[in-house]
């Protein structure tokens, strides 16, 4: 994390423009003053010294572009939209990618195997800056069906954002349950199961999914912590007030502590999101959890 | 069969509605409240330190300064000032402050809180944008550049609570109209002393719960990106005349949603309208569509200091062959009117004799005479933009232009805002696009600019006369000579052409009919207190 907020910080010192830069110049007397109060005049290393200790303390610093308002004042107001965003894409995601996995893997070969995976495979491959405006003008411009941007301001708005942005990810969990579900179909104890009459509904839901949705389990740590980089360009497709848009003006804008307080979110989320699939993916597994408790 | 829950789930966001507690026109109307898209989501909302015309917006809703612009006109009538003195020789000012002004808790607005705040703005550890706008007040530059450090020398003293003196370093016939600018407004000394002091620029005075001002209306709610909801302040002096009961300011940054919002009756104007809109709304809603002119050129910076483009003739052949009529009509689209001078004209007030024509033959010509015929030798050079769909469409106009008329090539380069203004500042650029929207009416809110060195000329470009021309028509005896004197400092920008203009800018917008007392003029302000909502 220390190398993270480090990197963040000196790449964007390194960017030209400073964030006092106006169109309408201002003498240098006073940027030099405006500087001073921000302490940017200071060596970078013991910017970065001071900025660490402050941000341990939970203090991120004020926001050079929006004088009076707190960095984390700035990221919790867009917070809980980025991560409502975000709950929704991956509750899509997983629905679809895990539904049109068993159906694949219940059909290998055929025509229901063929045609989800193939629709994955576009999925993967294209990207949400192209889907977006692509389902921006077959839903919300030629069918004028749903409203094209926002969040919670029109009804439905939050049907596009959302399959944006999962739509990657369906692609991926449904591959990635094909693959573990075909694996556990072909094992002992289904046939078992299937021999003692159960019907296959229950064969397939109840015991093959426990095992067939480990991969998936294990991706989702990453998928999560990837769903809030890939909202920043959902958000801005989209305009949708989340921490993904501040991200992306912050940037413009040279507004150094907003760009690290949130880096530092953003990084924060991966690694306890990483750590928590990986828990949860022990808990699921029979297998893993024996090995645990051997030791 | 627990994954079921999942797609429910997934079925109630796609049909769940919005719970926001959002007004309609209709009812807006009844409660006396206007609904404004206000382009983006303000910087702050502190006087002294914001910038910019969404924070102008709200602003002049929460404070008052001593002039306010006339919304009929281009000059100033009176606000928190009810009269004023000038002294024959121009230099002294004696302002009347109104008897019955008085800040949102009660306070009387006394002449004492003006040189406070005044202060406040030069004081040179708040870092403000715009100092400059009291600059005219004598000392005022000194102080603010630490040059000197009793403010008691500055030009501005309170006789009594209700009269202030202000005495200025030259006579400045426009400091009347830098007066109805929001960085001159007064500020409550009390709130600023109890929030950091006069130099803490990242205090919380601003907020509903903090904030004291002296305009017609007061900070209700400010939800950041959502909503900032202003509401009638009872302590205003003008209270019996104002119509508005609130007004509420959406941040909507995304041209479509901004339309969507307009439409559908969420908001009773619409900031900007999309320029393929622009036809359609002008036919089918004649009286809510408006097209008005605006104080700003879009105009072509020269870095004067580097070959070939430091000769004259050269940015003679450069803008004599761009055909300004062409780009407004095809590529544009929004209305503008070619630009033949620096200042934009008002028909009734200062007009400039400048005219930049399209004629190839004569570029040609002066191009030859620079040493260029039909472009052979001259050097590839490089148009900087800051990044912008509207701003490559006119740079690819004017490259065809250029290939096409004088065989010249230029590669065109963008980059992010703040690379574009550091290359500017820099002076690391050949030609760069530019824009400039006046802060008061007056032709030394432009020509001001150009003067040598002058922070924001970048050009590099130094001409005596010109400046001479434009210290002359500050220290003129009357009007028109003043404006003659700002006329030939027009002639010579427009025949040295340090800068290129290209359009004057125009605001093009939807309101609707039920809201009356907004009228156009150029600086685009429309004062609260002269509006109401009527069917």
């Amino acid at each position: 994390m220390l190398i993270v907020i480090s990197a963040t910080f000196f790449m964007v010192h390194a960017a030209p423009g400073g964030p006092f830069d106006d169109e309408r110049v201002a003498s240098p007397e006073i940027l030099q003053q405006l500087n001073d109060t921000y302490n940017l005049n200071d060596p970078l290393l013991s910017q970065l010294g001071n900025y660490l200790l402050n941000a341990i303390q939970g203090d991120f610093g004020p926001s050079y572009k929006y004088p009076g308002r707190s960095v984390s004042e700035l990221i919790f107001s867009g917070l809980p939209i980025t991560m409502e965003l975000a709950l929704y894409s991956i509750l899509f995601a997983l629905f679809l990618g895990i539904l049109s996995g068993i159906l694949a893997s219940l059909n290998p070969g055929k025509l229901l195997d063929h045609l989800p995976m193939s629709v994955s495979m576009i999925g993967i491959c294209v990207p949400s800056i192209i889907l977006g405006p692509m389902l921006i003008l077959t839903f919300g411009i030629w069918f004028e069906i749903l409203p094209v941007s926002g969040w919670g301001e029109f009804p439905g708005d939050k049907v596009l954002p959302t399959i944006t942005l999962g739509s990657a990810y369906a692609a991926i969990f449904a591959r990635l349950t094909r693959g573990g579900m075909l694996e556990i179909l072909a094992q002992d104890f289904i046939r078992t199961a299937r021999a003692k009459g159960l019907n296959e509904t229950r064969v397939v839901l109840y015991h093959a999914l426990r095992g067939g949705i480990m991969p998936t389990v294990g991706f989702l740590g990453p998928a999560i912590a990837g769903l809030f980089a890939g909202s920043f360009v959902v958000e801005t497709i989209f305009q949708i007030n989340g921490i993904g848009r501040y991200y992306v003006q912050a940037a413009f804008n040279r507004d150094y502590t907003l760009i690290l307080g949130i880096s530092i979110l953003i990084t924060f989320f991966t690694l306890t999101f990483v750590l928590l699939s990986d828990i949860l993916a022990t808990y699921l597994n029979p297998r893993l959890r024996e090995k645990g408790s051997m030791n | 069969m627990k994954i079921f829950i999942i797609p429910i789930f997934i079925l109630s966001i796609f049909i769940s509605c919005s719970s926001q507690d959002s007004l309609d026109v209709e009812s807006a109307n009844e409660l006396g409240i206007l609904l404004l898209d206000n382009g983006t989501e303000p910087q702050g909302l502190d006087p002294h330190i914001v910038t910019g015309v969404t924070e102008h917006k709200i602003v002049i809703a929460l404070f008052e300064g001593l002039t306010m612009q006339n919304p009929r006109g281009e000059g100033v009538i009176p606000a928190a000032a009810e009269s004023w003195q000038i002294s024959d020789d121009g230099l002294q000012i004696v302002f009347n402050i109104r008897p019955d002004a008085k800040w949102s808790n009660g306070d009387p607005l006394i002449a004492q809180d003006f040189v406070y705040s005044w202060r406040r703005i030069l004081t040179p550890a708040l870092g403000s944008r715009y100092p400059d706008m009291l600059y005219a007040v004598k000392n005022a530059e000194q102080f603010n550049k630490s040059e000197i450090k009793d403010f008691d020398l500055v030009g501005v003293k309170a006789i009594d609570s209700k009269t202030l003196k202000v005495t200025l370093k030259t006579k400045t016939p426009f400091f009347l109209k830098q007066l109805a600018h929001y960085a001159t407004y007064p500020v409550h000394p009390g709130t600023i002393e109890d929030f950091g002091g006069i130099s803490n620029r990242d205090s919380r005075w601003t907020r509903p719960e903090n904030i004291i001002s002296n305009g017609p209306f007061i900070l209700d709610e400010w939800s950041i990106n959502k909503v900032i909801k202003v509401k009638r302040n009872n302590n205003y002096w003008g209270k019996a005349d104002l119509k508005l009961n609130g007004i509420h300011f959406f941040p909507i940054d995304n041209e479509s949603t901004s339309d969507r919002y307009y439409r559908s009756g969420k908001t009773h104007n619409l900031y900007t309208i999309q320029t393929e809109k622009i036809a359609k709304y002008k036919e089918e809603y004649p009286d809510q569509f408006k097209l008005e002119k605006y104080f700003g050129t879009y105009y072509y910076r020269i870095n004067t200091e580097i070959e070939p483009l430091n000769e004259i003739n050269v940015r003679k052949a450069l803008s004599l062959s761009i055909d300004r009529e062409l780009i407004v009509d095809k590529v544009t689209k929004g209305g503008q009117r070619p630009a033949y001078s620096f200042t934009p004209p008002s028909e009734d007030y200062y007009n400039p004799p400048t005219q930049l024509d399209f004629n190839p033959e004569l570029a040609r010509k002066y191009l030859a005479d620079a040493g260029y015929p039909n472009g052979e030798g001259f050097p590839e050079f490089e148009l900087l933009y800051n990044t912008n769909e509207g701003h490559q469409k006119i740079a690819q106009a004017i490259q065809q232009f250029w290939l096409k008329e004088l065989g010249i090539k230029i590669t065109l380069t963008n980059v992010d805002w703040k690379v574009y203004l550091d290359r500017e500042s820099q002076g690391q650029y050949q030609i760069s696009r530019a824009g400039w929207i006046g802060d008061y009416v007056d032709p030394n809110s432009f020509l001001d600019m150009m003067v040598t060195d002058r922070g924001n000329n970048k050009t590099g470009w130094s001409n005596k006369q010109y400046d001479s021309y434009v210290t002359k028509a500050t220290f003129a005896n009357n009007e028109a000579e003043r404006l003659k004197n700002f006329s030939k400092a027009e002639e010579i920008l427009m025949d040295e052409l340090p800068i290129i203009p290209i359009y004057t800018y125009t605001r093009v917008y939807m309101l609707r009919n039920e809201v009356k007392g907004w009228y156009p003029n150029m600086l685009d302000t429309h004062p609260y207190q002269f509006i109401s909502l009527e069917d």
